[in-house]
C-alpha cells in the first residue's frame, strides 16, 4: 500500500527518492494508484475550502465588538436533569473517531483480502457516520427551536448562526456523501467485486481493487480530520 | 514495517505489505484519550492562554495521528507527503493575514464608535 519499491523503479527513501520520483520520466507518483493520487489532490483542495470557512469564522468572530455566544452553554444538553456542557458534541466526536478506527481496520483487512472482515468494518463505519448525521440533525433542530438563525440568535453576536450553519452544514454534507459511498462500497465488498483480480470498478469499466477501500478511507479520515478542527475552533475556543 | 519479509516467508499465500493491527488499535486508543482530554479543557473551564494552548496542542496531536497513521502518510513516499504538506504554509500565511485584519477591523469599529468619524 505504501511500499516505495515499485516494479522496475526503485525509490530511495527520503528526499533522494522524492527527487527521483518528482523528476522522473512521464509521470510523478510512479506506482501509486491514480485514484489515490487524485483523492489526495481533491482532499488538498477541500482542505483549502474548509480553511477558508474557518478563517472567515476567525475574522468574523474577532472583528465583532459584540459578545460571542458561549459555546459550552449554547451546546449544553440536559442529562438526568443536569445541564452537561458540550455533551452532544462529545458524543458526536466519540462516534466519528470510532468510525474512523473501523475504517482504518477495514483498509487493513481489505489489503489482506479478508472480504468478510473488510465488509463488516466498512458497514460499521457507515452506521457510525449515519449516527453522526442523525445527531447533527438533532443538534440543528434543537438550535433552530431555540431561535438560532443565520442572521440572529438569542445568545450574542448575530454572526454566530451563519458561521455555525455554514461550517457544520458543509461538514455534515461531506459526512452524508461519505455515508452513501460507504454503504455502496460495503455492498461491493460483500458482493466480491474486488475478489480474484477484481470484477467491477466504480463508474468505470476498469477492474476494481481493494485499493478503492483505501481511497474511500482517505476521504473518511479527512472528514474526521476536519471535525477535529471544527471541534477545537468552533466548540471549544 | 520491517517485518513483512518474515510474514512472507512463513505464509504460503503472498500477502501485501500491511501493518500490524496493534498500531491501529494504539492510534485509535490515543485518539480517544486525546479527545477526552480536550473535552476536559472545557469541563474544567480553563481560560485564557492555558485554554487556547491546550486546545491547539490536542487538536494538532489528533490531526497528526490521523494523518500519519490512519491516512498512512507516515509510510508514504516523500513526493506525496511534500506535495500535500507544503501548501499548508499558504494557509498559515492566510491565517496570520486575516488575524491582522480582524484586529484592525475591530480597532476601527471601536474607534469610530467611541471617537466618531469627525466632520
Amino acid at each position: 500500500m505504501s511500499d516505495p519499491k515499485i516494479d522496475g523503479f526503485e525509490l530511495k527513501p527520503g528526499f533522494r527518492g522524492m527527487a527521483s520520483d518528482t523528476g522522473s520520466d512521464q509521470t510523478m507518483f510512479k506506482g501509486v494508484h491514480w485514484g489515490k493520487a487524485m483523492m489526495w489532490i481533491f482532499l488538498l483542495s477541500d482542505t483549502f475550502v474548509f480553511s477558508c470557512f474557518l478563517i472567515a469564522y476567525m475574522k468574523g468572530r474577532g472583528s465583532t465588538p459584540v459578545e460571542w455566544p458561549n459555546p459550552s452553554e449554547v451546546f449544553a444538553l440536559e442529562a438526568f436533569g443536569v445541564p452537561v456542557p458540550l455533551l452532544l458534541i462529545a458524543l458526536m466526536t466519540f462516534v466519528l473517531i470510532t468510525s474512523s478506527g473501523t475504517m482504518a481496520l477495514a483498509v487493513k483487512y481489505g489489503y489482506e483480502k479478508n472480504r468478510k472482515m473488510c465488509g463488516w468494518l466498512v458497514l460499521a463505519t457507515a452506521i457510525g457516520g449515519l449516527t453522526f448525521v442523525g445527531m447533527q440533525a438533532y443538534e440543528w433542530s434543537k438550535l433552530i427551536h431555540e431561535g438560532v438563525r443565520p442572521w440572529e440568535n438569542p445568545f450574542g453576536a448575530a454572526q454566530f448562526g451563519s458561521f455555525f450553519f455554514m461550517i457544520t452544514g458543509f461538514h455534515g454534507t461531506h459526512v452524508s456523501i461519505g455515508v452513501i459511498f460507504l454503504f455502496i462500497y460495503a455492498y461491493k465488498v460483500f458482493a466480491g467485486h474486488y475478489e480474484n483480480g477484481g470484477k467491477r470498478g466504480w463508474f468505470t469499466t476498469m477492474k476494481g481493487d481493494y485499493v478503492e477501500i483505501e481511497i474511500l478511507g482517505l476521504y473518511w479520515h479527512f472528514v474526521d480530520l476536519v471535525w477535529v478542527f471544527i471541534f477545537a475552533f468552533f466548540y471549544l475556543w | 514495517m520491517d517485518d513483512t519479509n518474515q510474514i512472507n516467508e512463513k505464509d504460503k499465500k503472498p500477502v501485501e505489505s500491511t501493518h500490524k493491527i496493534g498500531i491501529y488499535l494504539w492510534i485509535w486508543g490515543l485518539l480517544f484519550v486525546l479527545s477526552f482530554f480536550s473535552y476536559m479543557v472545557d469541563w474544567y473551564q480553563f481560560q485564557g492562554m492555558l485554554r487556547w494552548s491546550l486546545i491547539l496542542f490536542f487538536m494538532f496531536a489528533k490531526a497528526g495521528l490521523i494523518m500519519a497513521f490512519f491516512m498512512h502518510l507516515f509510510w508514504e513516499r516523500y513526493a506525496l507527503v511534500n506535495v500535500l504538506l507544503w501548501p499548508m504554509t499558504a494557509i498559515a500565511c492566510f491565517v496570520f493575514l486575516m488575524a491582522a485584519e480582524f484586529e484592525y477591523t475591530l480597532f476601527s469599529r471601536m474607534f469610530y464608535f467611541f471617537v466618531g468619524g469627525g466632520a
